[in-house]
């Protein structure tokens, strides 16, 4: 049964990026782009979850924990050289 | 151990669904502030959902209990808040139309992001001149 509720949720996922993607290229300004890449990594996250719970194991939460890590520090870093230009000032 | 399945399939499915709704609100709404509502909200229920099936599959199936998926909850949830008001806060500070559709605050004072720019600008005034050596 977590089987075939892994194979919708992949599907779902897969959709989902789909959609984000066509923000990402579509995205009238720089900021729906940065918008998209941050939902984009969340999407890469629940579908690196869903493998591992796919496969049973445990190896890929340091994946998905760091992604989570790595997406924001990027979405702020680009959000912030909007604003100012600069990165760290 | 059905009954578990059962609940795990389900919560990871809610998950997914929320993954998916988050996704088509930011492809289908009209303008940047409506389109953060869907990766922001949806998108965070969509993943802490999927991460508690997580939870509790090794927990209750396997019986080892991991940290991680509480560990990428907290963090996810944490961050998503900060990302939107960055996002939001550029958008409003980039100009344009933007400012334009601000609705008023209904006090004396404005937008806290928009009188902060002014107050910064004032106190560039009547600061000291930069170094130019520096």
């Amino acid at each position: 049964m977590i089987d075939i509720a892994c194979i919708v949720a992949t599907a779902a996922i897969a959709v989902a990026s789909l959609l984000t993607f066509y923000r990402l290229v579509r995205g009238p300004d720089v900021l729906d782009r940065i918008l998209a890449l941050d939902t984009l990594v969340i999407n890469t996250i629940g579908l690196i979850v869903v493998i591992g719970l796919w496969f049973r194991t445990t190896m890929y939460f340091e994946a998905a924990l760091l992604f989570a890590m790595v997406g924001f520090v990027t979405t702020v870093a680009l959000c912030k050289y909007l604003l100012r230009g600069n990165v760290i000032e | 151990m059905i009954i578990a399945d059962a609940v795990i399939s389900l919560i990871v499915l809610v998950g997914a669904f929320f993954l998916f709704v988050g996704s088509l609100g930011l492809a289908k709404l009209p303008d940047l502030m409506r389109r953060l509502h869907g990766p922001t909200k949806a998108t965070t229920l969509g993943i802490g959902s999927m991460l508690i099936g997580s939870m509790l599959y090794f927990w209750a199936v396997e019986g080892n209990p991991s940290i991680h998926e509480p560990l990428i909850t907290l963090f996810l949830v944490l961050t998503a808040p900060v990302t939107a008001q960055m996002i939001a806060k550029a958008h409003i500070l980039r100009g344009g139309r933007a400012q334009e559709g601000l609705p008023g605050t209904g006090r004396p004072v404005g937008w806290a992001t928009l009188d902060a720019v002014e107050a910064d600008e004032r106190s560039e005034v009547t600061r000291t001149p930069p170094n130019p050596r520096a």
